[in-house]
């Protein structure tokens, strides 16, 4: 069968169509490109009644919402997981890594934290500071203007608290704490740490004509219908052909390769539609990978050709390297004085935390390198499958016999209803030439594509994090008068440390630099081997911090936009 | 297309007939303005094409017997009996849904059809008639022998009739309170549009904590809510 191919030539072809895609697709179809974007996934439309699974009630689905199909729950709004029928990928033995993808328009924006944090200056240059890693080839200052842009362009909550490496911006009034929320407050302050408000990619304040504002139902995972969080479909994708921008959108076409010509330049992509399962070519002067960092790489692994034959931008053997994940582990907590809660109110507030705590410590003084931040949680929550599964389990804190039945678990349920209050940490590793992902030679997915191969392991500095995460919430836990609950997880369990992947912050696999040998872009997110390429993903990360990686790719890939325009109106790609 | 059309295009597509305004007029800023589609506006539950046909698969398969869902609801409701106004597990649906989710989690087939054998092996034993027969006199001497686990054993490393009351009475006191009656008797006020404006003064003095001046100065003002935010080039909000 010949392959088809099209004969319209676009200016750019972006490939994903989450964050950075999203932000790429809304610049350069801004400033006149002709633009297709090719996502593996279906379309997406959180306002669409048909998907939507907004203010469902749990009795509105058979299993009450288990996660059966859906790793966070009936509800959450990501069309895939850590498995996908169909795209497998291997892991090296010995070693761990988790591959989440969400198949549909917008990918993981739609059902993610939307907690929106900025990189720090002491972020971007951590070599300087302890000697590890590789500094990146940009500085705070380059991506300033970035974020101011994007905190304005789609809206953040959050305060100005003059923090060094947590810089301020342009944000919107945070909502007030929750109850469980002030006992952290409380919890937080005899142990010295510091608390702010939370900053997350929600309109508690109307930011323009096309947008709702929050209406704090907390399901910000499950991707909101007013559009008042952040998602690349809703705030990106849908304003940009709104404005009238020549935007075409491949759904349901998995990309498999960049296609070059005789000089190696890029062409556009071939991709295998999952509706008629046969290959197809698009044609365009710039291509803009924003697949996912690990899907971006694999895209390149996979484009390989007389003039690139270890793959597109892997002169330097550098694409799949330095893959990492933030590190993660949790606790939750009994918490006494949160019993016998009023249930007169309403309080859902936001999909997220409203206060939480940025890294605090002076890592010269500990035994690991890089820090973390803290994310809280509990409350009255909406109940879905797993509530009261354990009705009084936390009689066993008081010497009172846990088990039984009877019209008395009424009163168990309502007795201990939001008196939980749980901690998650989320943290820097080092990024590691050993940790990566490659072509792994003998599988295809059901499309015919090589697959990725995982080696990844962590390192004493992850685990040592991990271990002062552990103390750290069981000292906050007994600070508000609470009870650790479940084995506090020790060396034999690397203190709970999550496998890399479980986070979902991957990045570094196609990282920025300088030098062409050490790394697969420069410091405009384009490949030193071919200059019509880019990767606006969390591919280019130089190493990720103790935050969030969504903000930065959007600035970064806002960034990357803007050079594109510049360079072709130079003519120079 | 502006919103408003867009929503009201979209309702009518969908063949709903009530949409639900929380609207309202323009001097009450603090309430929620935009129009939102609650559950109660559509029949869709948000599955995917490929989840609706598994849906479909588990529905045309039958787990348990007649006679194994009717034990099902009897022990249900001897876990939580019915109490007025919310009923109970029959009115939750509770056998109904352990007869789904057994097969959306089948892991859980094998210790809830061995533990409703052992129940009628042991009613039968004991008095000589199936436990659903049995009065509740009966049911209760059958179960104060397996409703307590032993908490400092692993679960799975306890006898089967006691891991199958565990499970039940969870997937009882689930299923009840994630139906409609069970959400009404536990008093859960979310899941419904508002705005959130912190938490009401009684509440804090019962659980003895305060808000301080200095945070709440810095959150948001819902009367401000629907008025477009502006900064001055240093990052202050001015509107």
């Amino acid at each position: 069968m010949q392959i088809k191919e099209s004969s319209e030539v676009y200016d750019v072809i972006i490939v994903g169509s989450g964050a950075g895609g999203g932000m790429a697709t809304k610049q350069l179809a801004d400033a006149g490109l002709n633009v297709a974007v090719v996502e593996a996934g279906p379309f997406f439309d959180p306002k669409d009644p048909k998907t939507m699974t907004q203010l469902k009630w749990a009795y509105e689905a058979p299993n009450r919402g288990a996660g059966t199909t859906r790793p966070f729950g009936g509800w959450d709004m990501a069309w895939g997981g850590w498995e996908i029928e169909g795209e497998p990928y291997t892991v090296e033995e010995g070693t761990e890594f988790r591959w989440f993808r969400s198949r549909m328009l917008g990918g993981r924006t739609n059902h993610w934290g939307r907690i929106s944090l900025r990189f720090g200056p002491d972020d971007f240059k951590h070599k300087d500071i302890d000697g590890l890693g590789e500094n990146w080839p940009i500085s705070y200052d380059d991506v300033k203007p970035y974020y101011d842009k994007v905190d304005k362009l789609i809206g953040v909550f959050g305060t100005n608290e003059g923090l060094p490496n947590d810089p301020d911006g342009f944000f919107l009034p945070p909502p007030k704490p929750r109850l469980h929320e002030l006992f952290y407050i409380n919890g937080a302050k005899k142990s010295g740490i510091p608390v702010i408000p939370g900053r997350l990619s929600m309109l508690t304040k109307k930011i323009n004509e096309d947008r709702g504002v929050c209406f704090y139902c907390g399901q910000c995972s499950r991707s909101c219908q007013v559009y008042a969080d952040f998602s690349s479909g809703s705030c990106l994708i849908f304003p940009a052909q709104k404005s009238g921008g020549k935007v075409k959108l491949f759904v349901n076409c998995m990309v498999r390769e960049v296609t070059t010509n005789e000089e190696g330049k890029a062409t556009g992509v071939s991709y295998i539609s999952k509706d008629d399962r046969k290959e197809y070519k698009l044609r365009g002067k710039v291509v803009v990978l924003a697949a996912s960092a690990c899907s971006s790489a694999r895209i390149l692994l996979n484009s390989k050709s007389k003039q690139h034959p270890n793959g597109l931008g892997n002169s330097s053997d550098v694409v799949g390297k330095y893959l990492h994940d933030s590190t993660g582990a949790s606790a939750a907590g009994f918490i006494p004085g949160l019993m016998n809660r009023n249930v007169s109110y309403n309080e859902d507030g936001v999909g997220g935390m409203h206060v939480y705590s940025p890294w605090w410590g002076d890592n010269s003084k500990l035994d690991f390198p890089r820090g973390y931040h803290i994310e809280v949680w509990g409350g009255m929550g909406n109940p879905n499958y797993g509530f009261a599964m354990n009705p009084n389990d936390f009689n066993k804190f008081f010497g009172l016999k846990v088990g039984g039945y009877g019209d008395q678990l009424r009163d168990d349920v309502k007795k201990y209803y939001g008196s939980v209050i749980g901690f998650g940490g989320r943290g820097e590793s080092i990024a590691r030439k050993d940790n990566f992902c490659e072509i792994d030679p003998t599988k295809v997915d059901e499309f015919g594509i090589p697959i990725l191969k995982f080696n990844y392991k962590h390192s004493e500095f992850e685990i040592k994090q991990a271990k002062h995460m552990q103390d750290t919430f069981e000292e906050l836990i007994h600070n508000m008068g609470g009870e650790y609950l479940g084995n506090k997880p020790g060396k034999d369990r690397d203190y709970g440390l999550h496998a890399p992947g479980d986070i979902i912050h991957e990045v570094g696999t196609t990282r920025m630099g300088d030098d062409p040998k050490t790394s697969v872009t420069n410091k405009f997110n384009q490949l030193h081997d071919v200059d019509n390429v880019f990767i606006v993903d969390a591919g280019p990360f130089t190493s990720q911090a103790d935050k969030n990686c969504t903000w930065t790719i959007l600035a970064l890939s806002w960034r990357a936009s803007d050079y594109i325009i510049e360079q072709l109106k130079q003519q120079n790609i | 297309m502006d919103r408003r059309k867009s929503i009201q295009t979209m309702i009518l597509g969908a063949g709903a007939s009530a949409l639900a305004f929380h609207g309202c007029k323009p001097e009450e800023e603090t309430k929620v303005n935009e129009e939102i589609l609650t559950s109660e506006d559509t029949d869709y539950w948000g599955r995917t094409p490929e989840e609706l046909e598994r849906v479909q698969k588990l529905r045309a398969e039958q787990l348990f017997s007649e006679h194994d869902l009717e034990t099902i609801a009897v022990l249900s409701t001897v876990i939580l009996p019915p109490k007025d106004p919310h009923g109970g597990p029959i009115e939750a649906e509770v056998p109904e849904f352990i007869e789904f989710i057994a097969k959306d989690i089948p892991s859980m087939q094998p210790v809830l059809r061995g533990g409703l054998m052992w129940l009628d092996h042991k009613s039968n034993t004991e008095f000589e008639t199936e436990f659903k027969s049995a009065s509740l006199a009966q049911q209760k001497e059958i179960l104060d022998t397996i409703c307590y686990h032993d908490i400092d054993v692993p679960l799975d490393d306890q006898p089967l009739e006691i891991q199958f009351f565990y499970l039940m009475r969870g997937l009882t006191m689930t299923g009840y309170y994630t139906s409609k009656v069970g959400i009404a008797d536990l008093g859960y006020k979310g899941n419904s549009p508002n705005v959130w404006d912190g938490v009401p003064q009684d509440v804090l003095d019962q659980h003895g904590v305060s808000y301080d001046p200095a945070w709440i100065a810095k959150c948001v003002d819902q009367s401000k809510r629907n008025v477009i935010a502006e900064w001055d080039d240093d990052g202050n909000l001015l509107t």
